[in-house]
């Protein structure tokens, strides 16, 4: 096969035919397309002929370059014709010729300043609509949770067992292993400062302190939000993305009770108990950092620590936990819920979810901050 | 048309194709012509997809050769593949059409990655593809989501077709479709292969596209071509799954139908 060629052809008064000839198809299309451009806008004559006789093998990309050549001379008020089309090509052309080409105009763009404060204002409005759908979702789940407590049979209890393995029982070794690293990091951090002033005992103070009330409880809970709200959410929008939320809802069933309710209550049980492993091991890891970096006997870690915690100290993370739990299984299931057809809707609202989360876990971190220091705890 | 060039596209012999220890295939041999338009058929689970996806390479085969514009899938190299794969063109059932794209963008895909032309042509040959399936432009700028799944189909038939191939796979392409569309889509298939000449393998249960486009039938049963011919050839058949599937009370219908147009 060789390139389609254009061949410029001899002027006959008024008109001028031009010949074409080789193969007009989709692997020659980048290479006629200029020439064509170019032979077409030489022309002065009045009236243009484009013969197809010699040309060898034609598609849809060949049809439509001579189309489009024919078109754009007509559009210039002169006259423009076809010759020499033969029988097998006139299905093609016919196909080809036709399509209206009307595609409207993409939006004008508006200014960027404008843009801007737009983008402003539907970012305000959509946290607004979030917060809303967090109470909604917050109060069908208490609904149905009264529900099920009337009626206790109907609890999906395997299937909260079934969530609670996987958003309890197998996140206990990587929960562990980051905490212990946390607690070690920081005691070494406290040590190295410390000794400054010969107060090196005080780190186990503040490991202590800052263990059990806030470290333990967030580093657990960003744990979690990443680890299984992140998999409520791309679990939740592919059972919408494939009907199957509302195949539960025709059905008759409720899909707060029964994807939701279990789902929830497992992170509600689990991460309570993933606090208080994580915080054992994070005192574990300060303990045995300040032993062997710091040269503080166990005896003596021990000890102090009685002294330096309170049970308040270990009541305030702890109580934290539950909340903290219910907020990420809100904001996981709510995204989830909120997932449209495409892939890529999947990945975003994902993505929402552990990022808000996250944040949600941080300011919640911090009313119960203001909360517990008004009560003296 | 099937008569005037005898040229095999897709030559497949004695493919054997097992999935999960389980034999599937067990000597399929089967000739798909330039020109022509060949329905597949077959019961449910005789593994009519398994052959189309083992002849585009979505599946590893056991024994056996394919042949595809006459070179040896196995033996061709990365680059001759690439360019088989240029000149083939696959409508899957549920359209997979890419969701993160606009229509737009999904039929310019290909256009975009195997050929050299300029943004202004791709765009006009995309809408150009788009309006001959019988959509209006301005689904251009439209997301798959927000078509309704004939629509879809189109647009997938569209993409399939961008590069203008010389054989089209389509799997089931009027499964899921009302009578009107479906017989629409076989017309619109019908029109595209005539203008086009390019051979078409149609994986389908509809009978009605069997009579009224399809110029052989290939049927499925046992891991083996049970029987290859024409519509004729298919009512002739002892066959006794032949039989039931031609001479069933759906198909007697759709034939007093197509006697009827």
């Amino acid at each position: 096969m060789t390139a389609g060629i254009l061949l410029s052809g001899q002027a006959n008064g008024d008109w001028v035919e031009l010949s074409a000839a080789g193969s007009w198809t989709a692997e020659y299309a980048g290479a006629i397309e200029p020439q064509v451009e170019a032979v077409t806008r030489s022309i002065t004559a009045r009236g243009i002929a484009i013969n197809i006789n010699r040309i060898e093998y034609l598609d849809t990309y060949g049809a439509w370059l001579i189309e489009r050549a024919l078109r754009n001379w007509t559009k210039q008020g002169r006259e423009a014709r076809l010759v020499g089309l033969r029988e097998d090509y006139r299905g093609l052309f016919e196909k080809v010729r036709a399509g209206t080409q009307t595609l409207t105009p993409p939006a004008p763009r508006t200014n960027s300043i404008i843009a801007t404060l737009v983008s402003v204002g539907i970012t305000m409005s959509n946290v607004g609509a979030d917060l809303l759908l967090f109470a909604q979702m917050l109060g069908s789940l208490m609904v149905a949770f009264g529900r099920v407590l009337l009626k206790p049979t109907t609890f999906r209890f395997t299937s909260m067992i079934n969530q609670l393995e996987r958003v309890g029982w197998r996140a206990v070794p990587i929960i562990l292993l980051i905490t212990v690293l946390i607690g070690a990091i920081l005691a070494q951090q406290g040590i190295f400062h410390f000794r400054k002033f010969g107060a090196d005992i005080y780190v186990i103070d503040m490991v202590g302190v800052l263990v059990l009330r806030e470290v333990g409880v967030l580093i657990v809970c960003i744990m979690v939000a990443g680890r299984s709200g992140s998999s409520y959410t791309a679990e939740l929008g592919a059972m919408r993305m494939r009907e199957e939320v509302d195949a539960l809802r025709t059905m008759g069933f409720d899909p707060i009770e029964v994807l939701i309710l279990p789902r929830i209550l497992a992170l509600v049980i689990a991460v309570p108990i993933l606090t208080f492993l994580g915080s054992m091991a994070a005192i574990y890891g300060g303990g045995l950092v300040s032993w062997l970096y710091g040269g503080i006997q166990p005896e003596v870690f021990l000890s102090r620590l009685r002294e330096a915690v309170s049970m308040h100290t270990f009541e305030v993370g702890m109580i934290k936990a539950p909340f903290m739990a219910l907020v990420i299984g809100v904001v996981a299931c709510v995204e989830g819920l909120q997932v449209q057809g495409s892939a890529e809707s999947l990945g975003e609202q994902t993505t929402n979810s552990v990022v808000k989360s996250i944040f949600l876990v941080i300011v919640l971190d911090g009313i119960f901050a203001m909360f517990f220091a008004s009560i003296g705890m | 048309m099937a008569s005037n060039s005898r040229t095999p596209v897709i030559e497949v012999r004695d493919l054997v194709v097992d999935l999960k220890g389980h034999r599937i295939l067990n000597g399929v041999t089967l000739d798909v012509y330039r020109g022509e338009i060949l329905g597949f058929v077959g019961a449910s689970g005789a593994g009519k997809s398994v052959l189309t996806r083992t002849i585009v390479g979505l599946l590893p085969k056991q024994l056996g050769r394919i042949d595809v514009f006459g070179v040896n899938l196995d033996q061709a190299g990365e680059v001759a593949r690439q360019e088989i794969e240029r000149r083939w063109g696959i409508l899957f059932q549920q359209g997979a059409l890419f969701s993160s794209l606009t229509v737009g963008e999904n039929v310019e895909f290909p256009i975009r990655e195997y050929l050299d032309v300029s943004d202004k042509l791709m765009t006009e040959i995309a809408i150009t593809k788009l309006e001959m399936v019988g959509l209006k432009p301005d689904v251009y700028r439209k997301f798959p989501s927000e078509l309704s799944g004939g629509m879809i189909k189109r647009v997938a038939l569209a993409r399939a077709l961008a590069l203008d191939p010389e054989i089209l796979f389509l799997d089931e392409p009027t499964s899921g479709l009302d009578p009107i569309s479906a017989g629409d889509f076989d017309q619109l298939i019908l029109t595209l292969q005539r203008t086009s000449a390019m051979a078409v393998f149609m994986v389908t249960h509809d009978l009605d596209s069997l009579h009224t486009i399809c110029d052989r039938i290939a049927v499925l049963g046992d891991g083996k071509i049970i029987e290859a011919g024409t519509m004729d050839t298919m009512l002739a058949s002892q066959h006794p799954w032949l039989k039931a599937y031609f001479h069933g009370a759906r198909a007697r219908s759709g034939l007093r139908a197509a006697a009827g147009s």
